[in-house]
């Protein structure tokens, strides 16, 4: 039963990403990536961990993404790409090869060493933790001083997002 | 998998629990046109069944027989999805509210089932996370409509539902923070008892702050008046669904009235004591939920024929400069409380 | 229970995928979309090898990837905005003077 909503949920993620990069549209990239993310959800759910599956959805897919497609409404940007200029004009499709044989590379690269690494380097499985205050009783606790500078990070980008965009008048 | 009658009744829930809500939202229809009718002076639709109660259904039957129009220009795929989008969004995040005790059916079932969808441990945040989707209906219809006011009126709303999930965010921590739990049926059943013997434990008494900022969010979620400006029909014809008609349209419309349902019902559960109550035996606490539903319902109705439209920057400047604010007060507020007394 | 392996195959894949999007799109939307991707392969194996160890640390570390995410993609657009009004275009070829 798991297995089978493991497949489905995984089936689900990897088409998704693959048509976000795969088309041209990059309003359909940002709505294939939502799907996408949902797939990853349900893969959080089966690894029992439901906050972080619904943290997913409320950050990723409810925020992030949104900024995204407010983006590209706000810019309007065009469906095709224009012809390909100067650096990747004179690389031409030997540019485009390259990068594809490299990914590939990178995935069989990936799959082949995780195929390989025996699960035991990760010790004995484990009970499932999903206990929301468990999570947040060790985030406050052991990793108090990553949460405080988190903060100051968001405000960091935030102050630089807001210089960056500002129209100069 | 065996057919038990827990499961046959586990899916009859769900089957109950939709039509409700496509009931509701009849209801609410005509609810709010008889309401506006009579703040105005009027005596509105009735001329379908007794006071024409039936004029929902008459409505629907036109829609449904309406030619369905697309603009040559809008992008097809998106402009048919946003809508299933939308009323997908309104009606999964009812799905985890309760609205009754556990109950066998009359001794139909061995063990008891509690009346409500699905029961998850992480509920109120499901809640927001399926409410953050909603916005992605509304903006992708403006989006795909290739118009302008179809465009304006998406960017608006999801600026404005950005701005104040915040809010809503923050509002419903505080709850959780004097629950200690996530689970709505669990947060319902600590607001049973009373204190001094007559004043019901509902968090609306600790949290009067947050009930506000979370009502004032829950309408701007739900893009109704006075913060309707997706739709703003003197400035943009009607905002993210101009270009919509027929069932697309019923959708949409079928949506807003759901979400209010939703957004009230789960007030309801956080703010209210969901169904508990006074007077009712135990196998009858729901009708307590509908009432208690059904009157903020009704506050709804009430403030959209009330008052006025904010105009856009002053509806940016409440959600960020004061909402917010006061939202992240009531938290600190709240936290102190909850360490103080324990 | 799912073994471990396959989640963290899924990742592999999924992070290939991400890294396939940065080389070969020419959209700056979408290579910030692509890196999004690879953000989630990585919170994948987090979180797997962090349940299959029975602790919470690896969703503690995904919840800290998504607020840099959500950083890296205010600031990322941000710049994107910037970008696009000088040249009104988004192809990162477009972009090569160091000043204007």
């Amino acid at each position: 039963m798991t297995i089978v909503a493991f497949y489905v949920f995984a089936a689900i993620t990897v088409v998704a990403s693959l048509l976000v990069v795969g088309q041209r549209n990059p309003m359909y990239s940002v709505m294939l990536l939502i799907v996408s993310f949902g797939g990853l959800a349900g893969l959080y759910i089966l690894l029992d961990s439901p906050f972080t599956a619904v943290t997913q959805i409320i950050i990723y897919a409810g925020a992030i993404m949104v900024l995204f497609l407010f983006v590209v409404m706000l810019l309007n940007v065009p469906r095709e790409e224009p012809a390909p200029s100067t650096v990747a004009g004179m690389l031409g499709p030997t540019g485009l090869k390259i990068g594809a044989v490299l990914s590939l590379l990178l995935a069989a690269e990936i799959v082949w060493a995780l195929s390989n690494i025996g699960v035991a380097r990760f010790g004995a499985e484990g009970a499932a933790v999903s206990s929301v205050a468990r999570i947040g009783a060790v985030l406050f606790t052991d990793h108090a001083f990553a949460f405080e500078v988190t903060s100051i990070l968001i405000l960091v980008s935030m102050i630089g997002a807001v210089v960056l965009a500002r129209r100069e008048s | 998998m065996t057919v038990s009658p827990t499961l046959v009744a586990h899916f009859g829930l769900i089957f109950v629990v939709f039509n409700l809500l496509v009931l509701s939202a009849a209801f609410m229809v005509w609810m709010e046109r008889k309401v506006c009718a009579y703040i105005q002076d009027r005596v509105g639709p009735n001329r379908v069944g007794a006071e024409g109660w039936l004029q929902p259904f008459a409505d629907v039957i036109k829609l449904l027989f309406k030619e369905e129009l697309r603009p040559k220009a809008a992008d097809a795929l998106l402009f048919a999805i946003a809508p299933v989008i939308s009323a997908t969004a309104a009606f999964a995040a009812f799905s985890v509210v309760p609205f009754g005790t556990e109950t066998t059916l009359f001794g139909l079932l061995d063990e008891p089932i509690p009346l409500q969808v699905t029961d998850v441990n992480v509920a109120v945040l499901v809640i927001f996370a399926i409410t953050s989707m909603g916005v992605y209906g509304i903006v992708l219809a403006g989006w795909s409509s290739n118009s302008k006011y179809s465009l304006l009126g998406g960017l608006r709303s999801a600026a404005q539902m950005i701005s104040y999930e915040l809010s809503y965010g923050l509002a419903l921590a505080a709850v959780i923070m004097l629950a200690g739990s996530m689970s709505l049926r669990q947060i319902v059943l600590d607001q049973s008892g009373y204190w001094w013997g007559f004043i019901p434990k509902w968090y609306l008494f600790l949290q009067p702050l947050g009930f506000l900022i979370y009502m004032i969010a829950g309408v701007a979620e739900t893009n109704r008046a006075p913060f309707d400006f997706p739709e703003a029909e003197q400035e943009l014809v009607a905002g993210y669904h101009t270009e919509y008609s027929s069932m697309s349209f019923a959708l949409f419309f079928l949506a807003e009235y759901v979400n209010m349902v939703t957004v009230s019902a789960v007030a309801t559960s956080l703010y209210l004591g969901g169904w508990l109550g006074p007077f009712l035996p135990d196998w009858l606490a729901w009708v307590w939920f509908i009432v208690k539903v059904f009157l903020l319902l009704f506050f709804y109705v009430w403030m959209r024929w009330t008052l006025p439209r904010y105009r856009y920057d002053q509806l940016m400047e409440f959600g960020w400069k004061w909402l917010l604010p006061a939202a992240v007060v009531n938290l600190l507020a709240t936290a102190g409380l909850v360490v103080w007394l324990g | 229970m799912v073994p471990l392996n396959y989640f963290l195959i899924l990742s592999g894949i999924l992070f290939a995928i991400g890294t396939a999007g940065v080389f070969l799109r020419r959209n700056l939307i979408t290579v910030l979309l692509s890196i999004e991707i690879m953000l989630n392969a990585v919170n994948l194996t987090f979180v797997s090898v962090g349940r299959f160890r029975g602790t919470v640390d690896g969703q503690i570390i995904t919840f800290f990837v998504m607020t840099v995410a959500a950083a890296e993609a205010a600031v990322g657009l941000a710049l994107v905005i910037a970008l696009f009004r000088h040249r009104e275009t988004l192809v990162p070829d477009a972009f090569t003077a160091l000043k204007w």
